[in-house]
């Protein structure tokens, strides 16, 4: 290993729970800390921030929220989209139709109002497991783009249907450049994150994994299904929610349903299966993969064939690759990218030794 | 097997805690129980044993609230119904072990017996979500106790395993940990030791015991294996074709003609 | 009232070409209880390749034959990459390769003929004809009738034949299956190949309805419905559901519609859908699930 993991005692169990337990990776987290928050501003230039760390962070969130929903309580859903749009709209129009709501404001009611909408598409989930399941998650997918398409209260009745969200600002300070649009974001996901991580950690992450694994089981030992079940909805949308209005308002800068279709839902899906189901880190690793592998393919593409790659040759190549990504990692590491690293600490820690 | 002295006479057992009466179970065109009742004293280990499809698990599972039954009715503490909601038998302070092992593969072992606890636990998901106050302390609470069950159990070694990488002889013990963790007044085991060697079977025959004489917990047990049977149990009810043809003390079952037909063949 | 008629007949007819692309779904599940998502992608190859070929100036006859050799091949490619490195997975898991390999064969057909939409004449009359003043198109009656055909000969294949027999054992257990010396590998080609087989008469017949583009993978979005309707695991259920829907939801465009600004086409088999599952959990004509603990 890089570093020696041993001869650090806990001596009580507070410190054994510690989300660090490791003296080592406390410090690479505090660097990690250090360079998000002060380095990486003052040297990344505006299309980085834009184009790659922003979407990165918010996708992170996004994944993040169906993670908790089909990686730790095991219902798998393919309308993740949908409840990000939910997220999305509900705050433009809070924004706009409360006067002197701060912007924060905005993006929670966004947030609860996509948990109470997953909360409602969630109740079959009492009766329908499986691909059922995941097939009446295509239902919330569907109605949702059909209403954000026709419920022109939602969009201001604007023609285009498409329409610009208001300038962000947080007590009275402007949040219009792209350093201030990342750190908004940053420090959003960042606290979101912690949260999930200990909730999951926690008697609800185990409830949720229980129900995951070994439903029966779970409701033989008094974890109560229904609860857990619409906890697992909630909780997730409202993270998805939350991911759905900082695309909006920090990322496109413009609230449309196309963003919020089903190709959007697959690919929230790709990112955790390719990050790691059942893993905080997993979500953002598979939100890196995503937002990262067009950029890395459109340039790898430039550099060997020239001027033969065409938007549409890429595009095609994109979904070949994405689809032969997904097969790969299901068959070789089914629990993704986050799964690997683990592994391939556990024989780090060895080396040289083989076991 | 090694003498295990109960010395049944001496015990004291209290009032039925529990009681299942003309219970009826059937699947379809398949009849799984019929018309079976019985009770269960306080403090004591009562074995059901019966050939394979007798009706057993089944049994412990009516009485879990997993399967529904046609007909009857079954009583715990006072409380009667018809028909049992699982979780609430888990409030009622009933737990249990399944045949096939219902760990979660996916946690830890610490982390499976924590869920036993899931009951004791009262902080929301916010309190969860920001780890303050009421959540920190409970979860300090109860991976004490869980940490008393594991060194009972003598699991230590592999608190940090995920479950589902564990040999099977020490998932049972784990899953009996999980049930233990419930401070439950009922235990039902079903199968406790199956797959085990003469030495998991003394430990586990000695956990049980255990349990029962030092912390009051009334045991209701499948097992096969007749000399454990025998040894550890103040009673038995044999059923058979999902009806129940003896019920009584071991000596009493041992020397049952019905019983001896039916499943243990010639006696010494 | 006629209108009416005609609305109904045509959403009927819709639903029995929804079928046919069910049909495909349904037999992959009961062989293998997987749920295909390339189903599609498959219809949307066999059909671009096809138009792409007749293009280039094959006839008619030799076209199909290269793409039933096609479809053999790729229940192979599917068999050997896709399914075998993952014998005994979690459904769901194949579930979500069926996911990633509809995107690569959408890609790859794309790749290979380019994503240009194409018109595909099979020769079938599209005039519209009148009975009892309801007018009915002739296509779509040719359409029924094929999957009249397909359905037949498939029920009697899966409910008569050995073969059908080994495709249920395997779908119910895949080691049981294996244990008992039934060859997974090659019942997996086997039903691909059938799927395929639907896939190109799927493929085709909406090709010539609609034309042949993009638009014919969202065709599987359709079909969910009419599987959930009907019940997974039956071929039954695929035709009883595709008429369902179909109807339903060219009845709910057209008289519920204008109410609400229309469109309605896409989410109402899926609505329909959520509400049968939570009566009937297991479709129509499904096979009840009893989970032994």
């Amino acid at each position: 290993m890089f570093y020696r993991e041993t001869g650090q005692f806990k001596t009580n169990y507070v410190a054994d729970r510690a989300i660090f337990p490791i003296r080592q990776d406390r410090w690479a987290i505090f660097t990690l800390a250090v360079f998000a928050f002060l380095i990486v501003p003052l040297v990344a230039n505006d299309y980085w921030i834009g184009a790659i760390l922003i979407p990165f962070l918010v996708f992170a969130l996004a994944a993040l929220g169906l993670n908790i929903l089909t990686g730790y309580a095991g219902q798998l859903s393919l309308g993740a989209a949908a409840f990000m749009g939910v997220g999305a709209y509900a705050s433009y129009n809070a924004l706009i139709r409360i006067p002197g709501l701060p912007l924060l404001g905005a993006f929670i009611i966004g947030g609860i109002v996509a948990a109470v909408v997953g909360m409602f598409f969630g109740l079959p989930s009492l009766r329908i497991k499986g691909f059922y399941l995941a097939v009446t998650t295509l239902a919330a997918q569907f109605i949702s783009e059909w209403v954000f398409t026709h419920w022109g209260w939602l969009y201001n009745y604007d023609s285009s249907g498409s329409i610009s969200t208001p300038d962000m600002v947080i007590l009275g300070f402007g949040i219009d450049t792209s350093v201030r649009r990342y750190y908004l974001v940053l420090v959003i996901v960042a606290v979101l994150a912690l949260a999930a991580k200990n909730m999951m950690r926690n008697k609800i992450g185990r409830d949720f994994m229980a129900v995951r694994d070994m439903d029966v089981a779970a409701e033989v030992i008094g974890i109560p299904m229904l609860k857990t079940k619409m906890l697992a909805f909630a909780i997730s949308s409202f993270y998805l929610g939350v991911a759905g209005a900082l695309f909006a308002f920090a990322y496109l800068r413009n609230v449309e349903a196309v963003s919020f279709d089903l190709n959007r839902s697959l690919a929230i899906l790709f990112m955790i299966i390719i990050g790691g189901v059942g893993s905080i880190l997993g979500s953002f690793i598979g939100a890196a993969f995503i937002v990262l592998l067009p950029i890395f393919m459109n340039l790898a593409g430039h550099a060997v064939f020239g001027d033969l790659v065409t938007q549409e040759t890429l595009g095609v190549t994109e979904l070949m690759v994405f689809g032969g990504l997904i097969i790969f990692f299901l068959i070789v590491e089914p629990h993704g990218i986050a799964r690997l690293w683990q592994i391939t600490k556990e024989k780090l820690r060895m080396w040289p030794f083989p076991h | 097997m090694s003498e295990i002295n109960t010395s049944g006479d001496k015990r004291q057992f209290g009032e039925a805690i529990l009681k299942v009466e003309n219970i009826s179970l059937s699947f379809g065109g398949v009849q799984a129980i019929s018309d079976v009742g019985f009770e269960v004293r306080k403090n004591e280990i009562l074995a059901i044993i019966g050939p394979n499809g007798a009706g057993k698990s089944s049994m412990l599972n009516v009485i879990n609230g997993v399967y529904h039954p046609q007909v009857g009715q079954v009583t715990f503490q006072g409380e009667t119904r018809h028909q049992m909601k699982t979780h609430h038998t888990a409030e009622m302070g009933i737990a249990r072990t399944f045949q096939n092992i219902a760990l979660f593969p996916g946690m830890t072992v610490i982390d499976n017996i924590m869920t036993g606890r899931n009951l004791k636990m009262k902080a929301n998901f916010l309190e969860q979500a920001f780890y303050l106050g009421r959540s920190k302390r409970e979860e300090i609470e109860n991976r004490e106790k869980v940490e008393e069950i594991i060194d009972f159990l003598r699991i230590q070694p592999i608190r940090k395993t995920p479950v589902g990488r564990l040999p099977y002889g020490m998932q049972k013990r784990v899953e009996l940990g999980r049930a233990l963790a419930a401070e439950p007044i009922l235990m039902l085991l079903d199968e406790p030791m199956s797959g085990m060697n003469v030495e998991e079977k003394e430990d586990m025959c000695r956990f049980i015991l255990d349990v029962n004489e030092d912390l009051g917990i009334t045991i209701v047990l499948i097992e096969h294996d007749m000399g454990v049977v025998m040894d550890i149990s103040d009673r038995i009810v044999v059923l058979n074709y999902g009806e129940k043809i003896a019920s009584g003390t071991p000596k009493e079952v041992a020397g049952n003609q019905k019983v001896i037909e039916a499943y243990l063949g010639v006696t010494k | 009232m006629t209108f009416f008629f005609e609305v109904l007949i045509a959403g009927l007819l819709t639903g029995v070409m929804y079928s046919l692309v069910a049909l495909g779904l349904v037999l992959i599940f009961k062989a293998s209880g997987i749920l295909n998502m390339s189903q599609g992608a498959m219809a949307l190859f066999a059909a671009l390749t096809f138009v792409s070929l007749l293009e280039m100036g094959l006839n008619y006859w030799l076209a199909l034959v290269i793409i039933l050799v096609m479809m053999v091949a790729h229940a192979f490619i599917v068999e050997r990459v896709v399914l075998r490195p993952l014998v005994n997975q979690p459904l769901i898991t194949l579930f979500m390769v069926t996911i990633g390999w509809a995107y690569f064969l959408e890609g790859f057909a794309q790749f290979l003929w380019g994503t240009v939409a194409h018109n595909l004449e099979l020769g079938i009359p599209d005039d519209a004809f009148f009975v009892m003043d309801v007018m009915i198109s002739q296509f779509d009656i040719v359409a029924a009738v094929v999957a009249a055909v397909l359905v037949t000969v498939l029920a009697v294949f899966f409910n008569k034949t050995r073969v059908g027999l080994a495709l249920r054992a395997v779908a119910d257990d895949h080691q049981g299956a294996m244990s008992v010396g039934i060859p997974l590998r090659h019942v997996w080609v086997a039903v691909w190949i059938v799927a395929g087989i639907v896939a190109i008469v799927a493929g085709l017949m909406w090709g010539a309805r609609i034309g042949i583009s993009f638009a014919l993978i969202t065709l599987i979005l359709k079909a969910f419905p009419v599987i959930i309707l009907g019940g997974f695991t039956s071929i039954t259920g695929a035709v009883v559901g595709g008429l369902i829907i179909g109807a339903s939801e060219k009845v709910a465009e057209v008289y519920l519609g204008p109410f609400v600004g229309g469109g309605i086409e896409n989410f109402f088999p899926y609505l329909l859908a959520l509400i049968f599952l939570l009566i009937l959990p297991n479709g129509l004509f499904g096979d009840v699930h009893i989970d032994r603990v």
